[in-house]
């Protein structure tokens, strides 16, 4: 039998600088890549308390309300307030990357950014209204 | 045959979900974690969500809206964890924790609104 040897994605290199780990402290564009990236986490919080909430709708009135209570604890509302914060910046950078990732040209000169970006923020803003409308009047 | 990788399927799961983040959570997180808790906006009732949320049509937005995230900050985290952390030698219990992660959520969700 012969024994495959483990290749690695990456080349072998037998001389590797070492980089800090801390490495993105050193410039501001750095720091915002990782605070860009780190707004997964919040993201990802959405999503536990959506699941949390749409539980709590189903056991019942009562425990729907406890639910509510919870959400107006002052830690749950900084936790929220700083969320919305990081996922506003999500928002922001994911439509400003839109010109990026398609780069549409009208008569052999790239159309100007705004026009890619501006789009998503009216879309933003209506798809906000509907969503809150469907919610206060649904 | 050359195997076909996995990653372009991660990440448009990952682009899909930066799309409805972007565009679904402020408003969500704007209402449900704020407005409502702090009295600027009057909260539905229990009776009229759970009946807006049972709607076939609401109940799978409530599962895009919880699962393509997840993809979304599963795939993210993952590179963060390498680029910010270093530590790529954990490979397969980062990939475990973050893609199992949003796995195990999505089927959550699932359970969740198809019992609801």
């Amino acid at each position: 039998m012969i024994e495959r040897p483990s290749y690695t994605e990456f080349h072998p290199r037998w001389h590797r600088t070492r980089v800090s780990t801390y490495w993105w402290l050193e410039r501001w564009r750095y720091v915002k890549f990782i605070l860009r990236e780190l707004t997964s986490i919040f993201v990802a919080l959405f999503v536990v308390m959506t699941l949390l909430q749409i539980r709590a709708l189903a056991h019942g009135p009562q425990t729907y309300q406890a639910f509510q209570e919870r959400l107006a604890n002052p830690l749950v509302l900084v936790l929220n307030t700083v969320g919305l914060l990081f996922v506003l910046f999500h928002t922001i950078t994911w439509f400003n990357l839109t010109p990026k990732a398609m780069a549409i040209r009208v008569g052999g000169k790239r159309i100007p950014d705004v026009l890619l970006t501006a789009p998503n923020y009216v879309a933003w803003v209506v798809v906000s209204g509907v969503v809150a409308w469907i919610v206060m009047e649904g | 045959m050359r195997r076909r990788s996995i990653v372009p399927f991660f990440w448009i799961l990952f682009s899909a979900g930066g799309v409805v983040a972007a565009f679904l959570i402020p408003i969500h997180l704007l209402l449900f974690g704020l407005a409502f808790p702090l009295g600027w906006l009057d909260p539905p009732s229990h009776q009229k969500l759970l009946a807006l949320a049972r709607l076939p049509l609401v109940r799978l937005y409530l599962f895009v809206l919880c699962s393509l995230p997840l993809f979304h900050w599963a795939h993210r985290f993952r590179y963060t964890l390498y680029d910010g952390l270093q530590v790529r030698h954990l490979n397969e219990l980062i990939v475990l924790g973050t893609y199992g992660g949003a796995t195990v959520g999505t089927l959550v969700a699932a359970y969740l609104l198809w019992s609801l």
